[in-house]
């Protein structure tokens, strides 16, 4: 879609030529972040969990595997998440059959974040009053009883702040995609905002991302907000 | 019947063993309201939570009914739990929950699915803690004493023949002390439910117990009824917890009455003694002379009690001291 020659925006940023294209990245970033987000949540949440549940003193400790799965995410929270996505290459070819898109971004994404929301998962459940959870006990309820009516109704605030930081941190991840065959906003931004020195390429991802993240955060302080009302 | 066989209780800390309870034999009998009382670090806590066992023995035999509580799979205990409530003295509240549901939890966990009749139960409890009013708040916006009332009736729900407290009043003021505590009673009279409560408020034994059990640094130093104890404490610890709950009593009451003239007594009267004129009578009959120092008239649950510090002048001071152990009063001379 191009626009009319006379258009203020087109003024105001004179090398944009193709708002189409601008949105239509909007749209990629917007699905890989949907995306990645729900996967991230759904692998990190029990991840989350078994991190809480294994840990020491809780309610089913096992040192050597919480051992296990602590060094994973470290591991996976310590490379930088570029690197991380050119490593995992291969791996995202087998899952998904490209390396390149919407679809090979998600791969990397969640990799990179569930280990990153699964802390803070653990931390969030952490935060739940042991004395409820010992009168759970007392009433005799099961671990898994434990975990589904208690410990994850119960840290409810925690768990949407956490999503909302894990959220914000996947638009970082997304744009930083962008450069290396990703699509979406990060991709325009490095592409002509950068390599082709059109600086209002560059402006406008920016200003756009910053809106995303604006919304995002007003959008979970409301959730949080709600939650804790209680 | 709850029966601790030889039970003793350590921690491994740092490759050490920490003895947090002594080996011990107590009974707990059907329907009694069971006091333990100790300063925080005796081991009371750890003692109620070998009831439910949410702390297991080193080393004995817990028996609840006959059956022995550590010999239990999982399942097993945790139908044994269903039938023991428990109350805390932080509440232990799903913040998340209206009060309505809190109560329902327990009839949810123990499988029941039929709406109806969880509404029926909880209306039920509602009305016992007299919290009717209050169905669909959040905990948060009730009182410390609306809050326990809510966790008594939670811990109702599953009709329980057991109901553990564990400092149930000690985050409340007084006066919602009292109401709590009338309200562990009544229910104790109308369910004929066992009752074992934790507290370090002499107070609250007095109140509400039938029995008791002294417990420092993790030894029962002295247990039996709590008249008994209560009036005549033979361990130093009683002595302290009786002290806080009679203060005039406290700190050295025979040096301080060294002036006066007179033999100095200090009378115990229990049950319908407390109320007869006996003193007057006697002070006629011999012709001495009664002049009381200290005193005072209680209950300790429901029996009358008093006790009186008084001088005793006049010729007849022999006579009025047998007549006044004819007469059923305990009589202790603390000076003359």
């Amino acid at each position: 879609m191009m626009l009319a020659p006379a258009s203020p925006l087109q003024q105001l940023f004179p090398n944009i030529d193709d708002w189409g294209e601008l949105g239509h990245a909007c749209i990629d970033t917007l699905l890989m972040l949907g995306g990645s987000l729900l996967l991230t949540v759904a692998i990190g949440m029990p991840l989350g969990v078994l991190l809480y549940l294994t840990g020491k003193g809780q309610l089913r400790e096992m040192p050597r595997l919480y051992g296990v799965l602590s060094l994973t995410v470290n591991i996976l929270r310590s490379i930088p998440f570029i690197i991380l996505m050119i490593v995992l290459m291969p791996l995202t070819y087998v899952l998904v059959g490209t390396k390149l898109g919407i679809r090979g971004a998600i791969p990397p994404l969640v990799i990179g974040a569930a280990p990153f929301f699964a802390r803070l998962v653990e931390t969030a459940l952490r935060e739940v009053e042991r004395g409820v959870i010992e009168a759970s006990q007392a009433m005799g309820a099961t671990t898994w009883q434990i975990v589904r009516h208690v410990l994850l109704p119960e840290a409810r605030p925690g768990l949407a702040a956490g999503i909302t930081v894990t959220a914000i941190a996947l638009v970082g991840y997304t744009a930083m995609g962008g450069a290396i065959g990703a699509g979406g906003l990060g991709d325009l931004a490095y592409r002509y905002g950068y390599l082709s020195y059109k600086s209002d390429y560059m402006v406008v991802t920016v200003f756009l991302l910053i809106v995303l993240v604006q919304l995002l955060q007003t959008i979970g302080d409301r959730v949080v907000a709600y939650f804790s009302r209680r | 019947m709850i029966r601790f066989v030889d039970v003793h209780k350590s921690y491994r800390v740092d490759g050490k063993d920490i003895s947090a309870l002594q080996p011990f034999n107590l009974d707990i009998v059907d329907g009694e309201v069971f006091g333990i009382i100790g300063h925080s670090g005796a081991g009371k806590s750890t003692l109620i939570r070998l009831i439910n066992l949410l702390e297991r023995p080193s080393g004995g035999r817990i028996l609840i009914d006959d059956v022995d509580l550590t010999a239990l799979d999982d399942a097993a205990l945790r139908a044994q739990r269903r039938r023991t409530g428990m109350i805390f003295q932080h509440f232990n509240l799903l913040s998340s929950q209206t009060v309505a549901d809190n109560i329902a939890f327990p009839l949810r966990l123990a499988g029941e699915r039929d709406q109806n009749a969880i509404r029926r139960r909880v209306d039920e409890l509602l009305e016992r803690v007299g919290l009717t009013a209050h169905a669909n708040k959040y905990p948060s916006q009730l009182s410390g004493g609306q809050k326990q009332r809510v966790g008594i009736a939670r811990a109702l729900a599953n009709r329980p023949s057991i109901l553990l407290c564990d400092e149930a009043t000690s985050a409340l003021d007084p006066q919602t002390t009292a109401s709590v505590l009338e309200l562990l009673a009544q229910i104790n009279r109308d369910l004929k439910l066992t009752i074992v409560l934790i507290t370090h408020e002499m107070d609250v034994v007095r109140r509400v117990c039938d029995r008791v059990a002294v417990l420092d640094a993790g030894r029962i130093v002295e247990h039996g009824a709590v008249a008994d104890v209560f009036l005549h404490p033979e361990h130093a610890t009683t002595r302290r917890f009786v002290d806080e709950a009679l203060p005039e009593e406290a700190a050295g009451a025979a040096a301080q009455y060294a002036q006066v003239p007179g033999r100095i007594l200090r009378l115990s009267f229990r049950g319908e003694t407390t109320w007869s004129p006996t003193l007057s009578r006697i002070a006629r009959d011999t012709g001495v002379d009664f002049n009381i120092l200290a005193g005072r008239i209680d209950r300790i649950k429901d029996l009358p009690y008093g006790q009186l510090t008084l001088a005793m002048q006049g010729a007849g001071t022999d006579t009025a001291l047998a007549s006044l152990r004819d007469a059923g009063i305990e009589v202790e001379e603390i000076a003359r």
